[in-house]
């Protein structure tokens, strides 16, 4: 793209003001601070003098972080005052894509040299500029080719399977449209040709005798079509949506998903399909962010193969007044269990490693920790960067240890008369503080920029505060006491032996204590300056710098050139960062290259998932060379991480490298190449990345702790109750998955849990032969009881697969047997998956089971699950806006979906797939009417009811009580649905709408017409009556008949019911009586004057009003009554239940 | 807690929106309606007996005189294509007639309920608009226009009109003595007085300058009635009871009630005669021509149907009763009272 040097918006000299719409691309865009950015701007110049600009992306992704953006580097625009006029070099955007996180480009100067920029450099559309005072950039894309507009593809289209099931159903009725009117067409024209000559009554053609009887039989079937087209219900379908719009009112009013923390109600971002809710029968849920609450506590941590506990963090939640400690402790002093061969994570060729095996009975007390219930003092936080959040009990030992280690003096970089071992535990905390994105930002702007920002930021804003004053009230006199007793008490508690369950009852009593008094020595630092605001991109981060401030290194500034930390003593050190590997999914690792200011030395410090750091660090012969035997380090710390990782925490591994100058150097030039790269250059920066990555050594690694959010497993209990599969896919690995697994009961003990694990196809196929072999004799061993076939094994079964397996199972010639043996397990986990697998899983279960599925996530990477599944629930969590933007319904956690598929969802589908069935029940009964009276016209198409009154009574007469039927009738009371998981499964079986019923109810509807036309038909043949004397009770037989069937549906009658149902009535006589009083000629050729009210003067109008309607509805009263007492349906049961609870409840 | 104000999204906990509205729930189920079945049956078994006896009670005289049978003195009138042919029928009552007598002529296989029969008619002639007499409406066709004449009234409906007329006399000792007609109040009142109005034209026949009669009709519309001026037009009460179009294609339609004082109680026992002047021709459309002679109570004309469905129903809904008597003894649940 050429640059030229128009100018875009104003401020300043050269730039004057434009609408948006106006911005083009080439144009200079200067943009000042809380201005919303208006296109896709190339960074090329900001006020800051680093070439920094903040921006806020939380209109693009949800994310409230800021994010910085850089210039783009070797382009000297930074210095002085940016002139648009002397920019001159041709700029090279890839084409517009849709990759929020993904962007390249390259400019060229006038020297051929080209400067490669990528994501870092941009500032797309819709994001805001925050702390910087103005920046100016180069539009590279703009209106509808910018990122955010390119992923806006609108809401997919959903058509809920009721409504499908109801088009094959009014197809149906198309075809019987057809057929009667083609009876209609033939009887004509055999009527026609019964005639010997012309009577007197047809309407002879211009030529004086009447058209041949073909033809006008040919012509009535037109005519019929006319006629009887009411059969169609075109109404029904206005009348889903008012339904439907209905249905979600109560939906989205529903104080019991409420969320009070975010103050967040339920959003239903797609209209079309509420009762979809009530059929599901497979869920697909993320872990983090979905069953967890993505907070990430500090747990624990291994420094060079010791293991520190940090006992207060696990005991904090019983401080704050919830007891269970006792549970965990319980934990802590389980010994580790031997690692198991399935999780073997390496190569496991052989077929054993990757058999399934029984797991064995878990102690309960591993899923204790999902009780830590927030307390009210931590509900209204919403940011990670809140204090209690955040707050971090160090541990004493270590603390100890780390303090002790820095009791040296600090010369020439070196903490002197320390040992290698201690350096390397400061190295840790470094690691921790520095390896990382995490800018820091004061609580100031931090503040500003909330309040600025959305409702829900502003909220933890008039949090903190009154929190901050309250903890350091409670804690008064515990400050007091650790004035006088800080040193004793640290000499006092020294343990030199450190096992991996150090807490004592006796110990954790102090370290309470020890551990508060450290939280309120650096809160009170804080708040004497200004308050730090971490802002991280992911919470773990957030949550590494925040043990590393407990510990004393506290992450001060940080720019791109350089990061600057308080170390324990006070020191502030300022290190000079080289470059930063970011973060990325195929590495699972990020590094930052930092030179020391003192010891001017380069040191790489790195962190990312345990097996790749594993796999990177220095060999055996490498490390003997050094001191100490890292061998065991690596050793003790992979057991630690396995260990921590059955906990169900995430674990992190940190290491280090120390580079040679020249080493550094020579992977900088290539650095700098793989940067400027326009072509592939996502795997040349990778690549050398790589290169630099290698020979680590190993610090040390953490443990976070992912909660369980509010009830999770409470409601996984009651979801698998009510029937339905819950599937688990996650990106983390099988240890955590399996975990939280158990602890949100996804897997209960004593199932049979089937683990896959392998990477090799064959090994794959036989694996799954040799489950699905083993499931079957296990079904069958289930003996005589097990005959309700797979749906209700008497074990469960379980089944945990990995990526890589289920990336083999889902091949063409293995996915059959993997979704046979996936279907017959109660809950499968699917561990290290990518989205697009996850979605593939869905969209697999969805098409080959021929199931209803919903998905439930809450971050970016659940996007494409959601989408593809039945129904997508996005968590308006932390994770960003994205799952919700791509969602049919957001709620705020997960312990709602309980409520929404438990109650809304059944109630939604029974109500609508009642009333729908009452529809067509309804327009066929009515239009039969009509059908049978051709008998006795001659096939004419005469009607005997005034075409207006026909109109009126689809229209206002028989329209409002259906409707209201659909959105208020409650057939079962919520608090029994909910305590009755298992009526869930009448929706999943369809059992409300399918086409038996549609066909009963089709032969009762031409039943009742028979009845409503042959008794009134019976009564007044040969007599003098007239053709619309004899419509009008046919007319009010059928109005009464439609009104007491939908009596006999309505299942519980509220105020409202009987409003609609009376003025229903009222309606119907008030205007048939004025039209009729009105109506003198208006309408020719029926002018119904004065008809029924002269028929409203004879009895006989009453009396066949009453039999007509008591004969018509005598078979469905009937078979609702011997059905409810004869075979009760679940739901019947359940309001007999109810109805005996009643008197219980009100005792 | 939160404050207020932080709650802003907080949706409003009533009855209404929470669901929770107060609610009759019945349970259709055996033990509850047992009473109702009981009383319907009750009812019905009662209204049904009361209208079984008043149907029977009812006298009902039908005669067929279309003539298809060669036995039949209308035999010649229907064979051959004589207007006003006259012919006869005899027939002797045993019991007397109570109350007031309604005469009816019915025609079988006639289908005014055609849906083009109904719409051939032109109602703002026959409301009585003149504008409409110069030009009337196209539904009219082919009875719009006699050559270029306007007709009036148009259409196939007026067109169509019955033309048979009748005279009862009662046969006393061998003497013939005319049985009087009243032909008043046969009609809807509201067809009479206000759905069909004559021009506002003095008299009548100026209003009609310039139209032609129906193709069938042997005299115009103003001369339909002879003996009472009042009775000509468009509220000629035979006329109107006509345009009445029949639902069904065997019908019924009133052709006189007999309102004389001296039979008031009814027609005596005895030997009648109805002379008939046939003109109306229905052997072409195998239709059925009759006089019929009935009297009529509270429910209208003799139709035991009704009485014989309330009886059955009611029955039928005792026998539910028991049937579900049985069922609650079997099946109760324990809620049921």
């Amino acid at each position: 793209m050429e640059s030229d040097s128009r100018t875009g918006k104003r401020k300043g000299a050269g730039f004057f003001e434009r609408r948006w719409k106006d911005v083009r691309v080439g144009d200079f865009v200067k943009v000042v601070s809380n201005e919303i950015i208006p296109a896709d701007l190339l960074l090329l110049h900001t006020s800051d003098p680093n070439g920094v600009c903040h921006i806020e992306t939380a209109s693009l992704d949800g994310e409230t972080n800021l994010k910085q953006r850089h210039i783009v580097s070797g382009l000297n625009t930074q210095d002085s005052q940016f002139e648009p006029e002397h920019f001159s070099y041709t700029v090279a955007v890839e084409k517009p894509n849709n990759n929020l996180n993904h962007f390249k480009g390259y400019i060229e100067k006038t020297d051929m040299k080209r400067l490669g920029f990528g994501t870092e450099n941009l500032l797309p559309r819709g994001c805001t500029v925050r702390n910087t005072e103005f920046t100016t950039g180069f539009v590279v894309y703009a209106g509808h080719e910018t990122k955010s507009m390119m992923n806006n593809n609108g809401p997919r289209y959903k058509r809920s399977k009721l409504e499908c099931k109801m088009n094959i159903d009014v197809l149906y009725c198309v075809l019987l449209l057809f057929f009667m009117c083609l009876i209609g067409a033939l009887g004509h024209y055999i009527w026609l040709e019964s005639l010997p000559s012309m009577p007197l009554f047809l309407t002879p053609g211009s030529q004086g005798h009447l058209d041949p009887p073909l033809l006008s039989g040919f012509y009535m079937f037109f005519t019929m079509i006319i006629l009887l087209q009411i059969l169609i219900p075109i109404s029904l379908y206005v009348s889903i949506e008012l339904v439907k719009m209905g249905q979600i009112y109560f939906i989205i009013n529903d104080v019991d998903l409420y969320d009070e923390e975010t103050d967040s109600r339920v959003q239903c971002r797609a209209l079309n399909i509420p009762e979809d809710l009530g059929q599901i029968q497979y869920i697909f849920s993320d872990k983090t962010g979905t069953l967890t609450e993505n907070k990430m506590v500090f747990r624990r941590c291994s420094v060079m193969g010791t293991e520190y506990s940090h006992n207060d963090n696990a005991v904090r939640p019983s401080v704050l007044g919830e007891a269970n400690d006792t549970e965990e402790e319980v934990i802590f002093h389980r010994s580790p269990q031997p690692s198991q061969t399935g999780w073997n994570l390496g190569d496991d060729h052989d077929p054993e490693a990757a058999q399934h095996r029984h797991h064995g009975r878990r102690p309960h007390s591993s899923v204790g920790r999902y009780k830590n219930k927030e307390t009210g003092s931590s509900q209204g936080e919403a940011a990670f960067s809140s204090p209690l959040e955040t707050e971090v009990v160090p541990d004493r030992k270590l603390l100890q240890c780390v303090l002790s280690s820095g009791g040296g003096d600090w010369v020439g970089g070196r903490w002197i008369g320390c040992s290698e071992a201690t350096d390397l535990y400061l190295d840790f905390f470094l690691a921790l503080a520095v390896c990382n994105t995490v800018v820091v930002s004061t609580a100031n702007t931090a503040q500003a920029q909330r309040q600025r920002g959305s409702e829900r930021s502003s909220h933890s804003v008039f949090q903190s505060p009154g929190d901050l004053l309250q903890t350091a009230l409670t804690k008064m006199h515990s400050v007091y006491h650790t004035l006088h007793s800080w040193q004793p008490m640290i000499e006092e508690d020294v343990d030199p032996d450190h096992t991996p369950d150090p807490a004592t009852s006796h110990g954790g009593h102090h370290s309470t204590a020890g551990g508060q008094t450290s939280h309120n020595s650096t809160q009170a630092q804080s708040t004497s300056t200004p308050k730090q605001c971490f802002e991280a991109e992911s919470p773990d981060e957030a949550a590494l710098v925040h043990a590393a401030k407990a510990y004393g290194f506290t992450l001060l500034t940080r720019t791109p050139e350089s990061v600057t930390l308080r170390l324990p003593h006070g020191e502030e050190l300022t290190y000079q960062v080289l470059d930063t590997l970011n973060f990325d999914p195929t590495r699972k690792r990020m590094s930052v290259v930092l030179r020391h200011p003192i010891s001017r030395e380069i040191v790489m410090y790195t962190k990312g998932a345990d097996y790749t750091i594993m796999e990177l660090l220095q060999t055996p012969s490498e490390a003997n060379s050094l001191k100490g035997n890292h061998q065991n380090v690596a050793a003790s710390t992979q057991r630690h991480i396995d260990w921590y990782a059955k906990e169900g925490l995430r674990t992190l591994c940190f290491a280090k490298k120390v580079l040679s100058e020249r080493a550094y150097k020579d992977w900088s030039l290539r650095r700098q190449e793989a940067l400027a790269a326009i072509s592939n250059r996502e795997e040349l920066l990778m690549e050398t990345a790589g290169h630099l990555e290698i020979q680590l050594t190993l610090l040390g690694a953490t443990g976070i702790e992912d909660r369980l959010q509010d009830c999770v497993p409470d409601t996984i209990t009651a979801l698998k109750e009510a029937g339905i599969q819950v599937w688990m896919l996650t990106g983390d690995k099988p240890e955590t998955a399996v975990n939280i697994g158990y602890a949100c009961r996804l897997l209960d003990e004593g199932d049979l849990v089937i683990q896959m694990s392998t990477k090799d196809k064959v090994v794959c196929k036989s694996t799954l032969d040799c489950a699905l072999e083993e499931v079957r004799q296990f079904e069958h061993s289930g003996g005589p009881g097990g005959m309700g076939g797979p749906e209700e094994p008497r074990l469960s079964i379980g089944l945990v697969i990995d990526g890589h397996t289920l990336g083999l199972a889902l091949q063409s010639d293995l996915v059959a047997s993997f979704l046979e043996l996936a279907r017959r397990c109660r809950s499968v986990l699917c561990c290290r998956v990518t989205p697009l697998q996850k979605s593939a899983v869905v969209t697999l279960v969805r098409e080959r089971l021929k199931v209803m599925t919903l998905a439930i996530g809450d971050g970016a990477n659940d996007v494409n699950m959601i989408q593809a599944a039945d129904v997508g629930i996005g968590i308006s969590g932390q994770e960003g806006m994205q799952a919700v933007m791509a969602s049919d319904f957001s709620i705020a956690c997960f312990k709602h979906l309980k409520k929404l598929l438990l109650v809304h969802g059944h109630w939604c589908y029974n109500r609508l797939a009642k009333m729908a069935i009452y529809f067509f029940y309804k327009n066929v009964t009515y239009v039969n009417l009509l059908f049978w009276y051709q008998f006795f016209c001659g096939f004419s198409g005469t009607s005997m009811i005034d075409i207006w009154l026909l109109i009126f009574f689809n229209l206002f007469f028989t329209s409002v009580p259906p409707i209201m039927f659909g959105v208020m009738d409650r057939d079962v009371s919520a608090e029994m649905l909910l305590g009755l998981p298992e009526l869930y499964r009448t929706g999943q079986g369809s059992e409300g709408y399918d086409h038996l019923i549609f066909w009963i109810a089709m032969l009762d509807a031409f039943y009742q017409s028979l009845v409503c036309f042959f008794i009134p038909y019976w009564t007044y043949q040969g007599t003098d009556v007239d053709i619309y004397t004899f419509g009008t009770p046919m007319n009010t037989v059928a109005f009464f008949n439609i009104m007491f069937h939908l009596a006999i549906e309505i299942k519980s009658w509220t105020v409202v019911h009987w409003v609609t149902m009376l003025a229903s009535v009222i309606v119907y006589f008030v205007v048939t009586l004025v039209y009729s009083a009105v109506c003198i000629s208006c309408n020719p050729p029926s002018n119904p004057y004065w008809i029924i009210q002269q028929q409203m003067a004879k009895p006989m109008f009453y009396l066949v009003c009453v039999i007509t309607t008591v004969i018509a509805l005598l078979p469905r009263f009937t078979y609702r009554v011997l059905s409810n007492t004869l075979v009760p349906s679940p739901l019947v049961r359940a309001r007999h239940l109810e109805r005996l609870d009643t008197p219980i409840r009100d005792q | 807690m939160p404050k207020e104000q932080d709650l802003a999204n907080r949706p409003d906990n009533t009855a209404f929106t929470q669901q929770r509205l107060p609610a009759w729930q019945p349970i259709l189920s055996a033990g509850i309606v047992i009473p109702g079945f009981v009383l319907i049956g009750l009812a019905f078994i009662g209204i049904g007996v009361a209208l079984f006896l008043t149907s029977r009670s009812i006298q009902v005289q039908e005669f067929d005189y279309t003539g298809v049978d060669t036995t039949s003195s209308c035999y010649m009138c229907s064979s051959t294509n004589v207007p006003n042919c006259v012919c006869y029928v005899n027939f002797t009552l045993t019991t007397k007639f109570q109350g007031m007598v309604y005469f009816y002529y019915a025609l079988s296989n006639y289908f005014q309920s055609h849906r083009k029969f109904g719409a051939s008619r032109d109602y703002y002639q026959l409301s009585g608009d003149t504008t409409y007499f110069t030009a009337p409406l196209d539904v009219c066709i082919p009875f719009q226009y006699a050559n270029t004449t306007p007709i009036v009234p148009c259409g196939l409906s007026a067109n169509s009109l019955f033309n048979d007329t009748f005279k009862l006399y009662q046969i006393v000792n061998g003497t013939t003595k005319l049985v009087p007609f009243d032909g008043r109040g046969i009609a809807w009142w509201s067809d009479y007085n206000i759905k069909y109005q004559n021009p506002k034209v003095t008299p009548l026949k100026d209003a009609f300058k310039g139209t032609a009669k129906p193709v069938n009709w042997p005299k115009p519309a103003y001369e339909l009635d002879t003996t009472d001026p009042s009775n000509n037009g468009f509220v000629n009460q035979d006329f109107l009871v006509w345009m009445r179009r029949a639902a069904l294609p065997n019908f019924w339609k009133l052709y006189r009630r007999i309102t004389d004082p001296d039979y008031v109680g009814g027609l005596p026992a005895g030997n009648y005669s109805i002379e008939i002047t046939y003109n109306y021709p229905v052997i072409s459309f195998n239709g059925k021509k009759r006089v019929v002679l009935s009297n009529v109570s509270w429910m209208g004309g003799r139709n035991p149907f009704l009485g014989i469905a309330y009886l059955v129903v009611g029955s039928l809904c005792i026998v539910m009763s028991i049937v579900m008597l049985i069922v609650y003894a079997k099946f109760k649940f324990p809620d049921d009272v």
